[in-house]
C-alpha cells in the first residue's frame, strides 16, 4: 500500500513566509526610496547601496564564520535593515561612516542578540544612534534637496527644519520669523527639505503603509498610536501657545516622525505582540518624541524615543496580554 | 455588515469542491467495522457477541454512563469478532466487527421518504429516545446530544443555535444536508427546541452557502422562532463559543459552557439525526460524508453506513489519485491524517479529505519572528507563541494561568505562522500535561 504522510492538524498553511515579509518591507520602502533618490540623487543612491551591501555582508560573515551556522542573508532582513539604516543617515555622509553603522547595526543591535527575532532595539537605530553619538558633525549636516542631487561628499547643505525651530527657539528669535524660514506644508508633505535620506517624503511614506496594512505585514496600531499621539501632544501645546509651539501638522510632516512611527517602530522583533501593548508602546514613542524636540537637547527624537520604548517591551508583552475570550461577559457577571 | 465572531479568525481558500454534488448513497459493505466509542465520553459496552446475527439499527453497544452513547449495528449480519483495530485517531480501539448479509431492519424503523412533521412526544420522551438513537454531535466535537439537552439544574436555556457554518475548508456535508434535507432538519430543530423549552432557534449560516441561507429561510417561514443568520466566511466560526459570539454576541467564559450564556448550540446535522430518531425512530447508523481533494477526480457527498472503511469512499470518488500524500478525516485544520483506510467512518466524520503529495508537508520551521500573527489569530485570545514556549520549557503553572486549556485546537496559529513553527503541537503537548495537573489537584 502506498505510504501515507501523517502529522496533527493543521494541514493546510496560509503559505505566508519570513521572506514574504520582509520583502514586503522592502516593497513597501520603494517609493521613500524613490523619492529619497529624486531629492537627494547621487548620495541618495551611494549611500542606500553601500549600507545594504555592507548589513548583507556582515551578517553573511557573521553568520559563516563567527556562528558558524548556515547563512540567513536570503531571508531579507538584513536588507531590510541596510535600507532603514540608509534613511536614517544624510546623504553625503562619508563610505568608511556608514560601514561602521552597518557594523554596528549587524554586529551589535542583531547577531549579537541570535539574529533574526531576537533583537530587543531595532537595529537600524542602533547603527544611526551611534553614529549620531560618535559622529555628531557628520550626522548632522544635511544636503539641501534637488541642489545636491549631482554631489556626494561635497553637497551643499542646509538645515532640517526642525532644527530650524530649536535653533530659533534657543536663540529667541520671534516664532513667525522662524515660521517663516521652515518650508511650507506642501514642500513638507512631498519632502523638499533636508533631512536624511528616507524620512522626508511624507507621501512616499504613507504609501509604504497603506501597502503593509492591505498585505498584513503589520497592524494599525503601532504608527497610529505614535502618529496621534504626537499630534495629540502638540496639538494641546500648539492650542495652549501657538506662538511657541509648532503646529500639530509640522511635527508630523518633519524629522524622521513618520519614518519611525511606519517602519522602525514597526520593527516585529522589537515590538510588542499584543494589540494593547501595541498601542501602550507607540503612545510611549510619541510622547518621548515630543518631549525631545520640544524641551530637549536635539531637535528630532524619535530615533531614542524607540530606542528607549525597546527596552520596555518585554516588561509591556510581561502585563500588556491579548483581550482573552469570555472575559468581557465574565467580568459583567462578577 | 454581516455578523461574525469578535476575536481573531484566519480565512484559508474555502475550495468548497463538491457543493454542487448532490449526495448519493453508497452501497452497504460487505464488512463494517464499529467503534464502541466514536464519542466523547465513557466507550459503549457491546452487548453482542461473535456468531450473533443483528439487524439494521440493532443496538450492539450500550451506552455505559451520563456521557455515553449507545450503538446501533448499521447493517444487518453475523457478528464476525470483537477486537481491537485502529481508528481514524490512529489509537487502538475497541470495535464491533460484522460481516454483512443482506440488508433487514428493524421492524420499528420507518424507512419511507415522506416527513412527518407533526410532535407528539413530551420533552423527556424527545431526550429520551435522543439517547437511545445513540446521537452525539455531528460536527466533529461528538458530544452525546441527549447530555446538552438535559442542562445542569438551575441554568435555563434561552436560545438555540443550530450550527450550518462548515468552517472548514472542502467539507460540504452539511451544505448539502440544508439543501436536501432542509424541512426534516427544521423538524428536528422544532424537536430540539420542544425538548430545551426555547421559543427561540437561531441557524447560523457562512455566506459562502447563499442556496442554503435562501433554501432555509423560504423553510423557516412555516415555523415559529426559527431564524436564519447568515454569517461572514471566517474560520473557526464553527467553534461553539464562536458561534455563540457570533449570533448573539455573547461570550462564554473560560472554562464554562455554553449553557452559562443561555445557549445550546447543535450541529444541522444532529438536528436532522434526531429528526429521524424520533419521528422515524431511526437510530444513528449512517451520516453525509464529503470525499473530495485537488486531485480527487469526482469530489462527492455521500451517505455512507457508520463502520464502512474510508477506502471504499475513496473507491467511490474514483480511487486515491496517483500524487496522494495524506488522507484526512475530517477537515484540512482540525481533521485526523490517518495512516490506514481501513479505518471506518464513525459518527463524527464529516469528511475525507485526500491531499496532494506536493502540499501534504509541511514548509521548514524558522525562528519565531516575533510577528505577533499567531495572536491576532487565535480565535481564544490567547498568545500562541508564548504557549509552545511555556509548553517546550515545561513551565505548567504559568501556560494554565496563561489559559492553555481555553485553546480550541483550531490550528489558526500554526495554519498563519509564518516561520511554520509547530505552534499548535506544542501546545496540545502543554494541555494534555496542564489537563493532568488539574485532574491531579482536584482528587
Amino acid at each position: 500500500m502506498k505510504r501515507l504522510i501523517v502529522s496533527p492538524s493543521p494541514h493546510v498553511h496560509s503559505g505566508d513566509s519570513v521572506k514574504k515579509n520582509m520583502y514586503g518591507v522592502v516593497i513597501a520602502m520603494i517609493p521613500a526610496l524613490a523619492a529619497s533618490v529624486w531629492f537627494f540623487g547621487i548620495g541618495a543612491l551611494v549611500v542606500t547601496l553601500t549600507s545594504v551591501l555592507a548589513c548583507v555582508l556582515f551578517e553573511h560573515l557573521i553568520q559563516r564564520f563567527i556562528l558558524k551556522k548556515p547563512t540567513t542573508i536570503t531571508d531579507g532582513s538584513a536588507i531590510v535593515t541596510g535600507i532603514l539604516l540608509a534613511f536614517n543617515l544624510p546623504t553625503n555622509i562619508p563610505l568608511a561612516l556608514i560601514i561602521i553603522g552597518a557594523a554596528v547595526a549587524i554586529g551589535m543591535g542583531k547577531m549579537s542578540f541570535g539574529g533574526l527575532g531576537q533583537n530587543p532595539f531595532n537595529p537600524a537605530l542602533v547603527g544611526r544612534v551611534f553614529l549620531l553619538i560618535s559622529y555628531p558633525v557628520q550626522m548632522t549636516s544635511w544636503p539641501k534637496p534637488i541642489d545636491s542631487r549631482f554631489s556626494y561628499l561635497d553637497a551643499e547643505t542646509g538645515a532640517t527644519p526642525l532644527s530650524i525651530m530649536k535653533e530659533g527657539l534657543i536663540t529667541g528669535k520671534p516664532f513667525s520669523e522662524v515660521l517663516a524660514e521652515v518650508p511650507s506644508y506642501l514642500e513638507l508633505f512631498l519632502g523638499v527639505m533636508g533631512g536624511s535620506a528616507g524620512e522626508i517624503a511624507g507621501v512616499a511614506l504613507m504609501i509604504g503603509l497603506i501597502y503593509m496594512l492591505v498585505k498584513k505585514i503589520i497592524t494599525w496600531h503601532i504608527p497610529v498610536a505614535v502618529i496621534g499621539s504626537v499630534l495629540v501632544f502638540t496639538g494641546v501645546l500648539h492650542l495652549v501657545d501657538s506662538n511657541a509651539y509648532a503646529s500639530p501638522l509640522f511635527h508630523l510632516l518633519t524629522g524622521g516622525l513618520l519614518l519611525g512611527a511606519i517602519f522602525m517602530a514597526t520593527d516585529y522583533s522589537s515590538s510588542p505582540m499584543a494589540t494593547s501593548g501595541m498601542i501602550l508602546y507607540g503612545v510611549g514613542i510619541g510622547v518621548i518624541t515630543v518631549l525631545i524636540r520640544v524641551w530637549g537637547a536635539y531637535p528630532e527624537g524619535i530615533s531614542f524615543a524607540i530606542l528607549i520604548m525597546n527596552a520596555f517591551v518585554p516588561l509591556i508583552d510581561k502585563y500588556m496580554k491579548p483581550k482573552h475570550f469570555g472575559e468581557k461577559v465574565a467580568a459583567k457577571k462578577a | 455588515m454581516l455578523k461574525t465572531f469578535s476575536l481573531g479568525g484566519v480565512h484559508p481558500a474555502e475550495n468548497k469542491l463538491s457543493a454542487a454534488k448532490a449526495t448519493e448513497i453508497l452501497p452497504v459493505p460487505a464488512e463494517v467495522v464499529i467503534p464502541i466509542c466514536q464519542h466523547i465520553g465513557a466507550p459503549g459496552t457491546p452487548v453482542v457477541k461473535k456468531g450473533d446475527e443483528v439487524k439494521v439499527g440493532q443496538v450492539i453497544a450500550q451506552s455505559s454512563g451520563f456521557v455515553s452513547a449507545n450503538i446501533h449495528s448499521p447493517v444487518s449480519g453475523k457478528v464476525f469478532k470483537i477486537d481491537d483495530i485502529l481508528d481514524a485517531s490512529g489509537y487502538k480501539r475497541q470495535a464491533i466487527i460484522i460481516k454483512t448479509e443482506g440488508d433487514e431492519w428493524m421492524a420499528d424503523i420507518d424507512r419511507s421518504d415522506s416527513i412527518r412533521k407533526g410532535i407528539t412526544l413530551s420533552s423527556e420522551e424527545i431526550i429520551k429516545r435522543v439517547g437511545e438513537a445513540g446521537i452525539v454531535g455531528s460536527g466533529g466535537a461528538t458530544f452525546p446530544a441527549h447530555v446538552k439537552l438535559s442542562p445542569p439544574p438551575g441554568k435555563t436555556c434561552e436560545v438555540l443555535i443550530l450550527n450550518g457554518v462548515e468552517c472548514e475548508p472542502y467539507l460540504t456535508s452539511d451544505h448539502r444536508l440544508m439543501l436536501e434535507k432542509g424541512e426534516e432538519m427544521l423538524v428536528g430543530v422544532s424537536l430540539l427546541m420542544k425538548a430545551l423549552f426555547v421559543d427561540r432557534a437561531i441557524i447560523g449560516i457562512e455566506n459562502n452557502k447563499q442556496d442554503a441561507i435562501e433554501h432555509i429561510r423560504k423553510l423557516v417561514a412555516s415555523y415559529n422562532g426559527i431564524t436564519v443568520q447568515p454569517l461572514k466566511v471566517q474560520y473557526p466560526q464553527g467553534g461553539e463559543k464562536q458561534l455563540i459570539d457570533a449570533c448573539i454576541g455573547r461570550q462564554v467564559p473560560s472554562g464554562k459552557l455554553p449553557i452559562e450564556v443561555g445557549a445550546v448550540v447543535f450541529n444541522v446535522g444532529t438536528a436532522y439525526a434526531v429528526y429521524e430518531a424520533v419521528q422515524k425512530n431511526k437510530p444513528k447508523i449512517d451520516r453525509i460524508v464529503t470525499v473530495t481533494g485537488l486531485s480527487v477526480k469526482n469530489p462527492g457527498n455521500f451517505l455512507v453506513r457508520i463502520g464502512t472503511p474510508i477506502s471504499a469512499l475513496i473507491e467511490a470518488v474514483g480511487g486515491l489519485p496517483e500524487d496522494t500524500g495524506k488522507v484526512i478525516a475530517g477537515g484540512p485544520m482540525m481533521g485526523k491524517a490517518l495512516a490506514s483506510l481501513d479505518a471506518p467512518v464513525t459518527k463524527g466524520t464529516s469528511g475525507v479529505l485526500i491531499v496532494p503529495e506536493k502540499i501534504a508537508s509541511r514548509g521548514k520551521t524558522e525562528y519565531c519572528i516575533r510577528c505577533s500573527k499567531c495572536v491576532s489569530a487565535c480565535p481564544m485570545g490567547l498568545s500562541p507563541y508564548l504557549l509552545m514556549t511555556l509548553a517546550e520549557k515545561e513551565i505548567h503553572d504559568r501556560a494554565e494561568e496563561e489559559k492553555i486549556m481555553d485553546c480550541m485546537e483550531c490550528g489558526s496559529c500554526s495554519f498563519t505562522c509564518p516561520s511554520n513553527r509547530p505552534l499548535l503541537d506544542y501546545i496540545r503537548l502543554g494541555k494534555g500535561k496542564v489537563g493532568q495537573i488539574m485532574r491531579s489537584r482536584i482528587k
